[in-house]
């Protein structure tokens, strides 16, 4: 029945991605791009809840290792993002910085 | 006790999922739009802190990984160039990609005995995992120019492609009867998800990277959300989901925007041959000097700028934007006509151009400087070539008949600021280069405009 459960969720979810992205202008295609790429890196909260105490020593690698990628992804994702549409200005608040 | 702490900490995973949609629904907007990654970020950081609060997790080895993945993430985020963002994109993208292969890994690893349905997402968020990541690599590579960004194509590349992919459902199948005893098998699928990566990648050439970027962040979002099944997390499922959905728009976007379907682009092998020199559209080019263009664009009552790639390769952004004001300052109006698919990312060309302080209500886009050309009095073309070949209105037998272009060729003037006669990326000549109103204005694109606005502080 959880599956049942979990892919109504994943469903529901793909339609309102679509209703979401359409409505961005293609000059934010870019940030939305590197935006969207942070979210994918949601993978973090599996790898975290999956390092728990007294795993074997393979499992500690995987996750660890799993751990490291997604916050990379997440992070950098952020930060890269942040900086792109900090530059995105209109020609009045450009001349006020 | 601890199911209420289950409880709370799925709650904040839905106060997650609201914050990622807000600032999707943001991002609409550039007025917005940076509050929006902002919402976003804070939703990510609110799911890792309760995620957290689960009870018998190995602190130690999170720190490790979250701390040193935040250092590498900043520092790749704050050091890489505009112009290389397309590259940065594929390479974190890769990454997201590998955690759910691995994630899925782990997961198996500890919980060999895994139900139908399970080891069903569990082969999904492998596969799609390690597609996504060695094709990143391979896109990463192309666009920093480290393999060849070539299509490569070789005899049979099709059937190997078919043949991995039954390699791939075959493994699938004997892993979901019986998993755990068939960690073997699961090894088998890590390897071949990987290699189907590189093989599925390496036929696309550069100028189809804004497709299959597209598609690997679709890519990327799935196998979260596959593995969002495997762990029985919706936070997964639904921000993968969104994820998937944006990459598949993107990647519709830019198929449409090439007038060409979607296996086409990941099968043809586009660009690969090159027209021979002597075919094509032939007569005289006339070349311009920078004192020609220089009166031209002198006398201009409109100039839109349509960049391309070449903007890009010669880090003139900053140069073009100077000429931008310059031209406004001489009372020309100014605007910059982006093609969807100009660079190597959607939306690469005004990422630059916002880099170098154009406004961003100057930036237009094709469909609607289109109605107006006729009344332009000059078109500046800057390192853009398929996306403004006339040949794909006007002549039935050209590769890219069909795809929209920004219609340079019916504005008073074009300049086209080219190193060379070498033909695009479609490896075809450009009839625009032999039109009466279009001046060839060659050299490196960031030295010409340099030289144009030299010619309009002399006179000034």
């Amino acid at each position: 029945m959880e599956a049942v459960f979990l892919t109504f969720v994943f469903v529901l979810s793909i339609f309102l991605g679509f209703e979401l992205i359409s409505k961005v202008p293609s000059t934010l295609h870019t940030p939305l791009m590197s935006g969207s790429n942070a979210i994918s890196g949601i993978t973090l909260i599996g790898s975290l809840a999956s390092l728990k105490a007294g795993n074997s020593q393979v499992a500690i690698i995987l996750g660890t290792l799993a751990v490291v990628l997604a916050t990379i992804n997440v992070v950098g994702g952020y930060a890269v993002t942040n900086r792109m549409l900090e530059m995105f200005k209109k020609k009045d608040e450009g001349a006020a910085k | 006790m601890s199911s209420n702490m289950d409880l709370l900490i799925n709650f904040a995973y839905v106060v997650s999922a609201v914050l990622f949609i807000l600032g999707l629904k943001m991002l609409s907007s550039p007025a917005t739009a940076r509050r929006g990654n902002l919402i976003s970020a804070a939703g990510m950081l609110l799911a890792v802190v309760v995620c957290l609060l689960n009870a018998g997790l190995d602190y130690k080895w999170i720190m490790v990984g979250v701390a040193a993945g935040t250092v590498i993430g900043l520092v790749a985020a704050y050091r890489v160039a505009m112009t290389s963002m397309p590259e940065m994109v594929a390479l974190f993208n890769g990454f997201g990609g590998l955690a759910s292969l691995l994630l899925a890994w782990s997961e198996y690893h500890q919980h060999p005995a895994l139900s139908l349905f399970i080891a069903s997402v569990t082969f999904l968020s492998t596969f799609i995992g390690g597609v996504t990541f060695t094709g990143s690599m391979i896109a990463f590579g192309k666009l920093a120019g480290m393999i060849p960004s070539k299509a490569v194509l070789f005899r049979g590349q099709q059937l190997v492609n078919g043949l991995i992919i039954l390699g791939a459902i075959v493994a699938a199948v004997v892993f979901a009867m019986n998993p755990a005893v068939n960690y073997q098998i699961f090894i088998a699928i890590v390897v071949i998800s990987l290699l189907f990566g590189i093989t599925s990648v390496i036929p696309i050439g550069g100028a189809d990277m804004p497709v299959v970027i597209s598609l690997l962040n679709s890519y990327s979002g799935i196998a979260a959300c596959a593995a969002g099944f495997v762990v029985h997390n919706n936070i997964l499922i639904v921000a993968g989901a969104l994820v998937g959905a944006s990459g598949i728009i993107l990647t519709k976007i830019m198929c449409k925007a090439m007038n060409r379907s979607l296996s086409n682009v990941l099968f043809s092998g586009f660009g690969a041959t090159v027209q021979k020199a002597g075919d094509g559209p032939q007569g005289e080019v006339k070349p311009a000097t920078a004192e020609d263009v220089y009166y031209i664009l002198e006398a201009a009552d409109s100039v839109a700028i349509v960049p391309g790639y070449g903007l890009a390769v010669a880090q003139a952004q900053h140069v073009v934007h100077e000429l931008g004001e310059i031209l406004e300052n001489n009372g020309t109006e100014v605007s910059y006509a982006i093609h969807p698919v100009a660079g190597r990312m959607p939306g690469h060309m005004n990422v630059l151009l916002a880099e170098a302080n154009v406004s961003y209500d100057q930036l237009v886009e094709m469909d609607d400087i289109n109605p107006r050309m006729d009344s332009i009095d000059v078109c500046v073309v800057i390192g853009a070539n398929d996306v403004v070949n006339p040949a794909a209105i006007e002549d039935e037998s050209s590769p890219i008949y069909g795809m929209p272009i920004i219609e340079t060729f019916r504005a008073k003037t074009v300049i086209v600021l080219k190193r060379s006669m070498n033909p695009g990326f479609a490896g075809i000549q450009n009839a625009l280069f032999f039109r009466d109103n279009t001046r060839m204005y060659f050299g490196d694109a960031k030295a010409s405009i340099q030289a144009l606005v030299a010619e309009f502080k002399e006179s000034a």
